[in-house]
C-alpha cells in the first residue's frame, strides 16, 4: 500500500514491558504537585464573603476542580484558612488560635476587603486586616468577591504552592515568634507613631503588636 | 404553660384584624392601656404620642418595675412579650438620653412602646425589669455595654458584645470616637491577651450544667476566675 513500517524503532517509543510504573521527576515537583491539587480549606466565614465563598464551592463553580471540595471544619487537618469576611477584636484571639492549630505547611487567604484590610468598617470593633494577626499569602480584593475572583485567587496560590522549596528549605516552617530582645525588634505602639501619616485615607496603622 | 392565642382576650365579637390603611403620622387612637396605666400610676406617667399608629409613653424610669409588673400581670392588659430593651442618646441638652421598652400584648394584639429620660449628669441607673421579664437579662446587658447604663438587681449585669476586659468605655454613647481610643496596636494587643477558651463564666447555664464533664484544666480555669476572659 505504499506505507512501510520503521526500520529503527524511536529513542522515545513506549516500550511497556520495560518501562512500566516508570516516571522520572523531582521529588519536590511531586510533592508540590500533591499539595497545590490537595488544599483542604479551613473556612472561616463571617459575614456576606462566606455566601460567596459557599456558591464557589457549590456545584455551578465547583471547588472539587482543585481538589478542594472537602471543608476542613477542623484546623488540625486543614491547610489552607480562608478568611472570609470582617473580624471584629473579639474573634481576633480565635482565628490566631485556629491558625496555631493548624499543621505546616498552611497557608492564608483573605478574602474580601474587611478580610484584607478592614474595609468600610473602620471603627472600634473590627480588625483592619487580618494581616496585623496572622501571615497572608493572598489576597482577594472584592466586596463580597465573586467566586471567579475567589477561585483566581486558589490558583495563585497554587502557582505560590507549586513554587515552594518544599524539601530543600526546611526552615520556611519555622513559625517565629517575637522576641522583644532582638536588635531589629521594633514596638508596635512606635510603629503607629512612625506609620501615623502612611495610613490609608485617615488614620490606619498597620502594626502589629 | 399556656398557650396565648393572638387576640384570645378581646371581647367576643370583635372584628377580625385587617391590614391598617391610611395611618396618619401623628395622631390617632392611643393604645387603651395608656389610660390605663394613667389610672393606675397618676403622674408618673408623663405625655404620650402616636406615631404611625404606634403610642409611646414617658415613664418616671425609677418606676419602671413596677409599672411592667402591672402591664404584664394585670388582667386588662397581659403585655406578656418583652420585645426589646434600648437606650437612645441624643445631641440634645434638654433630653439626653432615654430608654426605650417595647413591649407587646399577644391576647389584646396590642403595642406599647415606653421611653424614660435620663440624666447623663447624674449616675445612669434604672431599675432591672429581669425580675418581671427573664428576656431582659441579655437586652440590658447589651444596654450596660453599650451605653453604660446600670440596671438595679440585674442578675448578672457583665459585657455581652465588647469582651470582658474592654476597657475602652461604652461605645454607643456620643462622647465615644469612631475608633476607639487606644491605638490599632492596643486594641489588638488587649484582645489578643483574651483567652479563647476562657469565654464562657459559670452563669452561662450550658457550661455549669456540664461543668463536671468538663476537662481538669478547663474547670480549674473556671474556678479560679479566669472566665474573665483573660489570661
Amino acid at each position: 500500500m505504499g506505507l512501510t513500517p520503521a526500520t529503527t524503532p524511536s529513542s522515545v517509543s513506549y516500550d511497556p514491558p520495560s518501562q512500566d510504573g516508570w516516571v522520572t521527576t523531582r521529588l519536590e515537583f511531586l510533592v508540590n504537585w500533591a499539595r497545590a491539587n490537595s488544599l483542604w480549606p479551613m473556612p472561616f466565614g463571617t459575614a456576606c464573603c462566606a455566601i460567596e465563598f459557599m456558591a464557589t464551592a457549590a456545584s455551578r463553580f465547583d471547588l472539587a476542580r482543585f481538589g478542594m471540595e472537602r471543608m476542613s471544619f477542623s484546623p488540625r487537618q486543614a491547610d489552607v484558612l480562608i478568611c472570609a469576611g470582617r473580624v471584629p477584636f473579639k474573634l481576633a484571639p480565635v482565628i490566631r488560635r485556629i491558625y496555631q492549630q493548624m499543621p505546616q505547611p498552611k497557608w492564608v487567604i483573605s478574602m474580601g476587603a474587611c478580610a484584607s484590610t478592614g474595609g468600610m468598617f473602620d471603627n472600634y470593633a473590627v480588625v483592619q486586616g487580618i494581616d496585623t494577626i496572622i501571615p497572608v499569602d493572598v489576597y482577594v480584593p472584592g466586596c463580597p468577591p465573586r467566586p471567579e475572583a475567589l477561585m483566581y485567587g486558589i490558583m495563585m496560590l497554587q502557582e505560590k504552592v507549586k513554587q515552594q522549596r518544599s524539601i530543600a528549605d526546611q526552615q520556611q516552617y519555622d513559625e517565629i515568634a517575637i522576641d522583644p530582645t532582638s536588635k531589629l525588634y521594633i514596638p508596635a505602639s512606635r510603629i503607629d507613631e512612625l506609620s501615623e501619616p502612611f495610613g490609608n485615607s485617615v488614620h490606619q496603622t498597620r502594626s502589629a503588636p | 404553660m399556656t398557650v396565648v392565642v393572638p387576640g384570645a382576650a378581646l371581647p367576643r365579637g370583635t372584628p377580625d384584624p385587617v391590614t391598617p390603611h391610611n395611618v396618619p403620622h401623628r395622631g390617632g387612637d392611643a393604645n387603651p392601656s395608656v389610660d390605663g396605666l394613667r389610672a393606675q400610676f397618676g403622674a408618673v406617667i408623663g405625655r404620650h404620642e402616636v406615631i404611625w399608629g404606634e403610642t409611646t409613653v414617658w415613664v418616671d424610669a425609677g418606676r419602671i418595675r413596677e409599672i411592667m409588673l402591672w402591664l404584664r400581670d394585670d388582667p386588662a392588659q397581659q403585655y406578656d412579650y418583652l420585645v426589646d430593651v434600648t437606650a437612645v442618646e441624643h445631641r440634645d441638652l434638654d433630653l439626653p438620653m432615654e430608654m426605650v421598652w417595647h413591649v407587646r400584648s399577644l391576647p389584646y394584639r396590642r403595642f406599647l412602646r415606653l421611653k424614660a429620660a435620663l440624666d447623663t449628669a447624674a449616675a445612669l441607673e434604672v431599675p432591672s425589669i429581669e425580675p418581671v421579664y427573664k428576656s431582659a437579662n441579655w437586652l440590658e446587658r447589651e444596654v450596660f455595654d453599650m451605653f453604660g447604663v446600670h440596671f438595679a438587681g440585674h442578675s448578672d449585669l457583665r459585657r455581652i458584645l465588647m469582651w470582658e476586659s474592654y476597657a475602652e468605655g461604652h461605645p454607643l454613647r456620643k462622647d465615644f470616637p469612631l475608633r476607639g481610643r487606644f491605638s490599632r496596636s492596643e486594641q489588638l494587643s488587649q484582645a489578643l491577651a483574651a483567652n479563647p477558651e476562657a469565654r464562657y463564666s459559670m452563669e452561662e447555664l450550658s457550661v455549669a450544667d456540664a461543668f463536671h464533664e468538663l476537662p481538669a484544666d478547663m474547670r480549674a480555669r473556671l474556678v479560679s476566675g479566669q472566665s474573665r476572659g483573660v489570661e
